[in-house]
């Protein structure tokens, strides 16, 4: 790759994963993946994610992983970004309220009581 | 579908504060009275850290952030936020409030006392994926180095940052930079033929009974650290770099693997990195987990295949390293400074933090508090600010007694340093340090001579025994502690913990012996009453030293309803219903159930 390639790789990409803009057709769900979080059973909660969306027939939903955000006390930690609806960090998400996450927040644009959790910081690249 | 706002309240399962649970209530009454429960919808929130200003309530999405609600502010928020539009001034945060030295981060309602710098792609990014490490200005800072800037370029930004190592001393990066490049450029003078090989070095052996910020760089953004080795191996003329990691990661291990892999296809590493004629290859070494491998000469030992035990510096490594060539190692979160100091300018990194600590540290918080989990803070916060308005206080409202910064290489900070502005220089000169960032929060129950005891443990077990002071020295330390805490030792003890911790400051040969007797020494100054007491009166303060405890039970205040007698875990507490119960001291095991189970207060611990 010459530099230049690496220049416009970056401006696709930046478009493509562009992650603070709103206005994203698809909905977004990240899930904490680093030790923390699978020690805490994220493995078993993206496998939730996926089959509740698709019982749900819900075909424009992206699951992805992450490495922790940090919040310890609130693993698994799931993001979820969906049209219409404010960027929120789930945490002590288990099957259970995977599938409300689909149910409430993606279907009916409800935030599930109880378990929304403030982004601990802003970063450095997005200020 | 959904709502026009969203109105989140703050309400964590630990929380001692009933307003907030009002405030929920109210503001769901009001809003439905008023007519707006279809507009906004008010939900229950996990603790945002910031105790001390709550209750906290959040709408989204316009991110207006109230704080010290009462309940009866609902209906005031109701009509004039939710159904008129119009922010309530009073309620909300003022910007003495926010956070200082961060004059060039801050951003408007910076309440959350952090920021992420090391940690600005961990839980943002896949970190599988290089793609989205490039989208997020990844990789931008080794083309602005291959394409712009020179060997002295690049350490003038780091000097200029003042980026010290986060790997336990502090030592500034820039000068151990500029010790390998002047040795470089020396032998490339004198004798150009036979150079020896320079290499670029990851300490990820973190080992630290507590820590894991390391991990989580790993895991969370492993393209940061290579990126930024692959900065110093321009700078240095390096052609390889090592990165050493415990075995004990094994998912660190596979997704670094996996950044490397991904890393060379796309030609940022290998061979003509970025067409610039650089060349330049990552590798993984494995630790097998022995402490004293974190000590960079140990560490250097262990990658050349020998047994990992320390050699005495100087020479340093910078000059004679791995297979005797010159060698900069930092550890992993020392380098994921690096790529951000190199796109942002190190006039920008020297902004944040202090004036002799620049930047942030990211601190494993974890003990008797509520939100444990990984805290990335800019320097110069106070500890008061990490446990309480991030870490949301002390657990089950107890009284906080200590934080263990700096692991068996630390020691303690207590009540008295809650305001002390945290950096690499105020905590040595408070006799911890800052180490590679284990916080643990300790409260009242947790004895210090026990928490001491725990440590030399770790630290004798950790001695590879190659020297005498560490090797015998730490065993001593640890036999006295040990007699200590079974109510055996006598008041020449104390003296003997300050003649044998002093020796092996002095006479061990690496930083593991050096360090080991630190925590004795710190507990012996902040909490010499607490070993008095188990010494003179064979008495444990904190009742945790299970041979100085004793269970009894009150015949005054037992009502023989026999909830201890069930919960008793060795059946030894005897009695009738409704009779007074008493425990066999032969057969009791100290494990404080009984205790923790009397709702009458009838179980008293002596």
């Amino acid at each position: 790759m010459t530099v230049s390639e690496l220049r416009d790789l970056r401006e696709r990409k930046e478009k493509e994963h562009g992650r603070q803009g709103p206005g994203t057709s698809q909905v977004q769900i990240i899930i904490g993946m680093g030790t923390s979080g699978i020690a805490a059973g994220a493995k078993e909660v993206m496998k939730t994610f996926s089959e509740v969306l698709e019982e749900h027939e819900v075909q424009n939903a992206q699951v992805r992983k992450t490495g922790s955000l940090g919040l310890d006390h609130a693993e698994p930690t799931v993001e979820v970004a969906a049209p219409g609806m404010p960027r929120v960090i789930y945490g002590q998400v288990d099957e259970e309220v995977a599938r409300q996450i689909v149910e409430r927040h993606i279907l009916e644009g409800e935030l599930v009581d109880k378990h929304v959790y403030d982004r601990p910081a802003p970063d450095a690249l997005t200020e | 579908m959904g709502y026009r706002s969203y109105c989140l309240v703050c309400s964590g399962d630990k929380c001692k504060n009933e307003a907030s649970r009002e405030v929920y209530k109210e503001l769901r009454h009001v809003a439905e009275a008023r007519g707006v429960d279809r507009e906004v919808q008010v939900v229950r929130a996990g603790c945002f850290g910031l105790c001390r200003s709550g209750p906290i309530v959040k709408l989204l999405p316009d991110e207006t952030l109230y704080v010290g609600v009462q309940p009866d502010d609902a209906q005031q928020l109701v009509d004039d936020h939710i159904a008129g539009g119009k922010p309530v001034e009073r309620l909300m945060l003022r910007d003495e409030d926010c956070m200082p030295h961060l004059e060039t981060v801050r951003q408007t309602g910076f309440y959350q006392k952090q920021v992420r710098l090391v940690l600005r792609n961990c839980g943002l990014i896949d970190p599988d994926s290089i793609d989205e490490y490039i989208a997020r200005q990844g990789y931008a800072a080794l083309e602005k180095v291959l394409t712009e800037m020179s060997a002295d370029d690049v350490i003038g930004e780091l000097k200029a940052s003042g980026l010290r190592g986060r790997g336990g001393a502090g030592f500034p990066a820039h000068l151990k930079w500029n010790f390998t490049l002047q040795e470089v450029r020396r032998q490339a003078r004198e004798n150009p033929d036979s150079m020896s090989e320079v290499s670029i070095v990851c300490n990820g052996d973190e080992g630290d009974p507590g820590a894991y910020m390391d991990r989580s760089v790993l895991e969370g953004d492993p393209h940061s650290v290579i990126e930024a080795m692959a900065i110093a191996g321009y700078t240095m003329r390096a052609r390889r770099g090592y990165i050493y990691v415990r075995a004990e990661y094994p998912l660190a291990i596979a997704r670094l693997e996996h950044a490397i892999a991904q890393a060379h296809e796309y030609g940022l590493l290998g061979r003509n990195i970025l067409e610039t004629g650089f060349d330049f290859e990552v590798e993984i070494r494995l630790g097998a987990g022995a402490f004293v491998c974190g000590e960079e000469t140990a560490l250097l030992a262990s990658i050349q295949g020998e047994r990992g035990t320390p050699w005495p510096r100087p020479p340093y490594p910078a000059v004679v390293g791995l297979w005797d060539g010159p060698t900069v190692i930092n550890n992993v979160e020392t380098w994921a400074n690096v790529p951000l100091i190199m796109l942002r300018g190190g006039e920008w990194f020297s902004r944040i933090g202090t004036e002799s600590s620049s930047g942030t540290k990211v601190f494993a918080l974890t003990g008797k508090v509520n939100n444990t989990g990984l805290v990335e803070v800019p320097m110069g916060i106070t500890l008061r600010e990490i446990v309480y308005d991030i870490g949301g206080g002390v657990r089950d409202g107890k009284e906080f007694k200590a934080v263990q910064t700096g692991g068996p290489s630390g020691g303690v900070l207590t009540a008295e340093h809650l305001d002390t502005p945290i950096d690499f220089d105020s905590l040595s000169a408070l006799g911890s340090m800052m180490g590679s960032g284990g916080m643990i929060v300790m409260d009242e129950d947790d004895c210090m001579v026990d928490v001491t005891r725990f440590y030399l443990e770790f630290s004798v077990d950790e001695s590879c025994g190659k020297c005498a002071p560490c090797r015998i020295g730490g065993q001593k330390l640890h036999s006295i502690l040990s007699r200590i805490t079974e109510g055996r030792a006598h008041d020449q003890d104390l003296e003997n913990l300050d003649a044998i911790g002093n020796a092996m400051q002095h006479a061990s040969l690496c930083g593991l012996g050096q360090t080991a007797p630190n925590p004795v020494i710190s507990t012996l100054q902040s909490f010499r009453d607490e070993y008095e007491a188990h010494i003179r009166d064979r008495r444990c303060p904190a009742r945790h030293c299970k041979a100085l405890v004793r269970y009894e039970i009150d015949p005054e205040a037992c009502i023989g309803c026999t909830v201890c007698a069930r919960k008793c875990p060795v059946n030894c507490i005897h009695g009738e219903r409704k009779a007074v119960h008493w425990i066999d001291q032969e057969e009791c095991i100290k494990c404080g159930e009984c205790y923790a189970v009397c709702k009458f207060g009838a179980v008293r611990v002596s």
